[in-house]
């Protein structure tokens, strides 16, 4: 009799062990599912993980250019890193040359119709910049072929 | 494509030690945004391209081909260009995809599933030539605003669909129908729900043509996320941007439509020719249509040092919008005298056509060869940049390549 209770009580708590290890699952698995949504969909791509940069390889600066961002170092670029990188890439601007006038349009038409913030006393800083670090270059009606690989064609 | 993973270990704070610098407006960042320094996403295997690709842009992505990339007949999607205007659509399930078509001149609305539009209507597959509206932007001067295209902003894939005429057919169309504009699932670069990064359209007679499709393959198979999966709409021979990716939506108009990027300088040119850096008001741009005739050499690749006595053979494809090309010319003394190349006939209507010749050089030295198109009524593409205009549109300049014989 005796020995029957005490394979009652271990049996239940082997039954109680198991009920609580896999509530702590269920527990834990919604807690993982809060964070990943998109944990039981077969096509998620798993992204790589950011690797986190320092302070000093931010700030990198070689032969003028601004590692991280591709911008010119000059005064004022982290305004344009602030203001200009939150919707398009930095590479929209570094790829374009444009006069003061043809910045202020540009940011007046994004203001106008791209949901651009008030840039405030900002904006005069932030065209300056642009209008001497991405000024317009002459290149006439043709150029000529640049950057050629010279390759033995077999 | 979902950020979630990653913002949700990404406090603003985080983001602002990680950058070095407290991040201005924060609280205006959409909410699943990666600052750019802390994005690394690899297009190349994102998108399945080859990595001889160029990125002009990687928000929102924009990629390029280089002359010698696009040498296949039909282009591969390792090859094909990217233009993105808005963020890509994160989630896309085709088992709930639907089309919906409206507008003033429709005569009711209809939904169609993908297997609606799959099993209702009869399948067709073209060849068709995507050119960038933009392509060759980077050569204008004074420079005109936008992603700095150079020459690789074209391709011409098999895409296999159903026909668009077929659909408006099925949903009714009104007499005082004159134009549709599509609906699509990306979204705009701000976050702004309520803004569509671009929604353009074409006249209902090119929406009429047989080889207007609403595709959902690609050379074969499924179209790429990039390319605009599950249902691209597809207007060959004219501004891509106006062939739809992740369609959603067809409104048939009886306006010219008057979505996001039909308006203003966006995919329009001075109605008459202006001077260089002029300003034009807006009243004065005209949306372009057809695109112009174009050639490009795709072999060999420009750099090339050949031995003396050695023949080059050279290939390439030439195109004209809604045209066909009639003839392909080469020069490799900058224009002074011109040979025809041999020109084949396209793959069908609004497909690119593939020219070659081979060449005998008179001597060593630095050569440059040339390659001129002329279409069908007798317009060939000018040896300088043609017409400038705001936006840097429509530049079919002739394409050349270096060549010394050694």
């Amino acid at each position: 009799m005796e020995n029957n209770f005490d394979k009652q009580i271990k049996a239940l708590a082997r039954m109680l062990s198991a009920f609580f290890g896999l509530l702590l699952v269920l527990v834990g698995g919604l807690f993982y599912l809060k964070e990943h949504p998109n944990a039981f969909e077969k096509n998620s791509v798993p992204e790589p993980l950011p690797v986190a940069l320092t302070k000093e390889d931010y700030d990198k600066v070689e032969d003028g250019i601004h590692i991280a961002t591709g911008f010119v170092d000059d005064t004022h670029m982290q305004l344009v890193v602030q203001n200009c990188t939150s919707c398009h890439s930095a590479k929209l601007v570094t790829q374009n040359r444009m006069s003061e006038a043809g910045w202020t349009a540009t940011i007046k038409w994004m203001q106008e119709t791209q949901n651009l913030w008030d840039l405030g006393p900002n904006e005069e800083k932030i065209i300056a910049y642009l209008a001497k670090n991405y000024a317009p270059n002459q290149k006439g009606r043709r150029q000529n072929l640049s950057d050629i690989e010279w390759y033995e064609l077999k | 494509m979902d950020r979630r993973h990653f913002t949700a270990r990404l406090t603003l704070a985080g983001m602002a030690t990680a950058l070095g610098a407290p991040i201005v407006f924060a609280h205006k960042l959409p909410k699943d945004y990666l600052p750019l320094a802390l994005q690394d996403n690899d297009p190349f295997t994102l998108f399945t391209k080859d990595k001889e690709m160029v990125v002009l842009n990687d928000r929102p992505w924009n990629m390029e081909a280089k002359a010698h990339l696009l040498n296949d007949r039909i282009t591969p999607n390792k090859y094909m260009f990217i233009r993105n205007n808005g963020r890509i659509p994160e989630t896309i399930d085709t088992n709930t995809w639907t089309l919906t078509v409206d507008g003033e001149s429709a005569v009711g609305t209809k939904t169609y599933s993908l297997k609606d539009l799959k099993t209702k209507f009869k399948h067709h597959t073209y060849q068709l030539t995507l050119e960038c509206g933009g392509n060759g932007r980077s050569e204008f001067n004074p420079p005109a605003k936008g992603n700095q295209w150079t020459v690789g902003a074209v391709s011409c894939a098999n895409w296999t669909g159903i026909r668009l005429s077929d659909v408006l057919k099925d949903v009714g169309v009104k007499a005082d129908a004159v134009y549709i504009g599509y609906h699509a699932a990306d979204t705009h670069l701000s976050g702004d729900p309520k803004k569509e990064p671009i929604s353009r359209g074409v006249p209902l007679a090119k929406a009429m043509q047989e080889e207007t499709l609403l595709a959902f393959k690609m050379n074969g198979e499924d179209i790429p996320l990039a390319h605009g999966h599950p249902l691209r709409l597809v207007c060959g021979g004219w501004p891509a941007s106006t062939s739809g990716k992740w369609l959603n939506g067809i409104s048939i108009r009886n306006q010219v439509h008057d979505g996001a990027k039909m308006g203003g300088s966006s995919y329009r040119v001075p109605c008459e020719t202006v001077s260089p850096g002029s300003k034009v008001d807006e009243k004065d741009m005209c949306i372009i249509e057809s695109m112009p005739v174009k050639s490009l050499l795709t072999y060999p690749k420009s750099g090339a040092l050949l031995k003396k006595g050695k023949n080059l053979n050279i290939n390439g494809h030439a195109w004209a919008g809604e045209l066909a090309v009639s003839k392909v010319s080469y020069s490799i003394d900058f224009g002074s005298t011109w040979q025809e190349c041999q020109l084949e006939a396209p793959a069908n209507r609004l497909a690119w056509q593939h020219f070659n010749a081979t060449i005998a050089f008179p001597k060593k030295g630095y050569y440059e060869i040339w390659a001129q198109a002329t279409d069908s009524n007798g317009i060939a593409q000018p040896m300088v940049l043609p017409g400038w205009n705001p936006k840097g549109y429509l530049n079919n300049a002739c394409h050349r390549i270096a060549v010394k014989v050694v």
